[in-house]
């Protein structure tokens, strides 16, 4: 086969590459059988490779520089979510109509300050020691919340009786072979239900450099990325789970951002070490959030009406298209 | 019958036959015992009866000699009635002179059936479990969108961005008191105006930073809500905000950047707190501002 350039090694010591490699054109490295020579001429070949990728880059450059101001603008790398498709509920922040719906629906009275958010913790049957610690430190990340053991019992049964205790929010956490991998939560006095799949849970001792226990202060919220009608929905409720006048002597924030349909949430003490510059430390638990369903009622597995289901087959086909 | 029993039981090969270590199972579906004994195998045995249940009905199934050379009609079925006790009767009625074993072995299957029946019944009215089957490839494709999501948030970035915004926009009121941005402000203003005017100027320029900010319902680039619930505290806080600048003209030539160090910890909480007490040992007393 023609390998067209250089002498070949035999002993084990490669010469130095020449400046200039010639390969005839219908030569393929791969065609060589011999397993040494092939590797020695494929790093000749993508040695070559760099060369002219360097090349051309200062060509570029040096074109560029001649040009000066009359040169074309850089090109955008291209992200998913630059590519992203255009979802047609994407909220303008104008929007009259979303605006009314927002001042209408349930959680109204929240934003209205007429109610104080009060949130019960709990989890399914028997659960494991890492989802019990976790359900202790989300209920200290969450102010004017409070743990249950579920002991048996059916949700349906617990909801009245939440609501007659002025409970607004129900947060069970679902657990599978001893993690936690499911979220549920529910706006109680009617409000909706979302089913949520949980997964990277990291318990305070699991998280590197991580600070002192988050303090009784009432933390701030952040929202991040929810762009869609759906999403705008979601960050609603999120938001109806923390009172609504943060103490910033906590320097306290929760976090909740959206990126790709997942929802990242984490718990951190901020500080200002300048006006320009903040510093932020972790502490608390952190978890992703995948939403699979939102219902419009209280939880009713089988005769609630579905507002969002997750279909594997519709929605994920495509790369660039999000939800959330 | 005996010569069935000597080539299947002992010897040769019986394919329902199961054994472990210490007993020997009969998998066959007659079967009254489930252990494979001279006395229940239903191979072996030409007049044999057993219990079996149908979807929640119970059948007596007998077999005699006369049948044995009609395989399909071998089995004869009686279904026993739902009441535990007619039952019993029932099958000592059509067991009617058969061995004693039999009738006994039959009577005790068909107990043990029954209670079984009856705690389907009680756990189906109590909360199932649903199991859910996971999907390997799914699982892992979910996995890997995650990770990939994750790097693309760049959680830190975003969330310290944000909390400069917040800074900027004055939702945190006087709390940290980095004067120098008001400071640059008010040095350009009274440069060009009288003082009078600039804290006029300064009042309605907040005064319509503040009806932006209210009329603009759901903020729009990244967060939406953190504005909204943080309104009042913008009321507030921008009584004490107009002071404050005007006090920062005053305190010019001290203007010692109250910059917290980079301390974490304890000693950055005690920072905080000494600041507190000193601007409100300074602050006068508050504007009413017509809302």
């Amino acid at each position: 086969a023609g390998e067209g350039s250089g002498p070949v090694p035999g002993d084990g010591t490669d010469p130095p590459a020449p400046e200039r490699v010639l390969f005839p054109p219908t030569f393929s490295v791969s065609e060589i059988k011999n397993k040494q020579r092939r590797h020695f001429m494929f790093l000749r070949w993508k040695q070559q490779q760099r060369k002219e990728k360097l090349a051309l880059k200062k060509k570029r450059r040096k074109e560029r520089e001649a040009l000066g101001d009359k040169a074309p603008p850089k090109a955008i790398p291209k992200t998913i979510e630059n590519q992203r498709v255009y979802d047609e509920t994407t909220v303008d922040p104008n929007d009259e109509e979303v605006a009314f719906d927002e001042a209408t629906d349930e959680f109204a009275p929240y934003f209205n300050r007429q109610t104080v958010p009060k949130i019960l913790i709990t989890t399914s049957d028997r659960p494991r020691g890492r989802t019990v610690r976790f359900c202790e430190q989300l209920a200290t990340v969450i102010p004017n919340s409070h743990v249950y053991y579920r002991r048996g019992l059916a949700l349906k049964r617990i909801i009245p009786q939440c609501i007659a205790r002025d409970f607004t929010d129900l947060i069970v956490i679902n657990e599978d072979r001893k993690i936690p991998n499911g979220l549920v939560l529910s706006h109680l006095p009617d409000g909706p239900t979302a089913h949520f799949r949980m997964s990277s849970v990291r318990l305070r001792k699991e998280i590197k450099r991580k600070g002192k226990e988050p303090t009784e202060h009432v933390p701030e919220v952040i929202l991040n990325n929810f762009t869609t009608r759906l999403g705008h929905s979601i960050g609603r409720m999120f938001a109806a789970l923390f009172p609504h006048d943060p103490q910033f002597i906590g320097r306290q924030v929760a976090t909740f951002h959206n990126q790709r349909d997942y929802i990242f949430f984490r718990f951190h003490r901020y500080i200002f070490k300048s006006e320009k510059k903040v510093g932020i430390q972790e502490l608390g638990p952190r978890f992703t959030l995948k939403l699979r369903s939102l219902q419009k009622g209280t939880f009713d597995s089988k005769f609630g009406e579905y507002e969002w289901i997750h279909k594997r087959r519709e929605m994920d086909t495509s790369r660039r298209k999000f939800h959330l | 019958s005996q010569v069935v029993w000597s080539m299947l039981g002992n010897r040769q090969f019986c394919s329902y036959k199961m054994t472990t270590k210490t007993q020997n199972f009969c998998r066959n579906e007659y079967n009254l015992t489930g252990l494979c004994n001279r006395s229940s195998c239903p191979l072996a045995n030409s007049q044999y009866a057993t219990v079996r249940e149908e979807k929640g009905r119970c059948y007596l199934y007998m077999k005699t000699i006369e049948r044995a050379a009609f395989p399909r009609r071998l089995w004869e079925r009686v279904l026993l009635s739902k009441n535990y006790e007619k039952a019993l009767e029932e099958i000592d009625e059509n067991l009617i002179y058969w061995p004693r074993f039999i009738r006994h072995k039959c009577k005790q299957r068909f107990t043990k059936i029954t209670q079984y029946l009856i705690r389907i019944r009680k756990l189906t009215l109590k909360r199932q479990r649903k199991l859910v089957p996971l999907r390997r490839k799914i699982e892992r494709r979910e996995n890997r969108r995650e990770e990939k999501a994750l790097i693309a948030a760049q959680l830190d970035n975003a969330i310290e961005k944000e909390l400069l915004e917040r800074l900027k926009q004055d939702t945190y009121g006087d709390i940290y008191n980095f004067p120098i941005h008001a400071f640059d402000k008010a040095l350009q203003q009274q440069d060009a105006e009288s003082e009078s005017e600039s804290d006029a100027e300064r009042e309605e320029d907040e005064e319509e930073e503040e009806d932006v900010d209210k009329r603009e319902f759901v903020e729009a680039e990244d967060s939406e809500l953190s504005d909204f619930e943080d309104m009042d505290k913008l009321e507030t806080s921008s009584e004490e905000e107009q002071e404050e600048e005007e006090e920062a003209q005053k305190k010019a030539s001290h203007s010692k950047s109250k910059g917290k160090t980079p301390l974490k910890g304890p000693a950055r909480r005690k920072r905080p707190y000494i600041e507190i007490e000193y601007e409100e040992e300074t602050e006068p007393s508050t504007k009413t501002k017509a809302a």
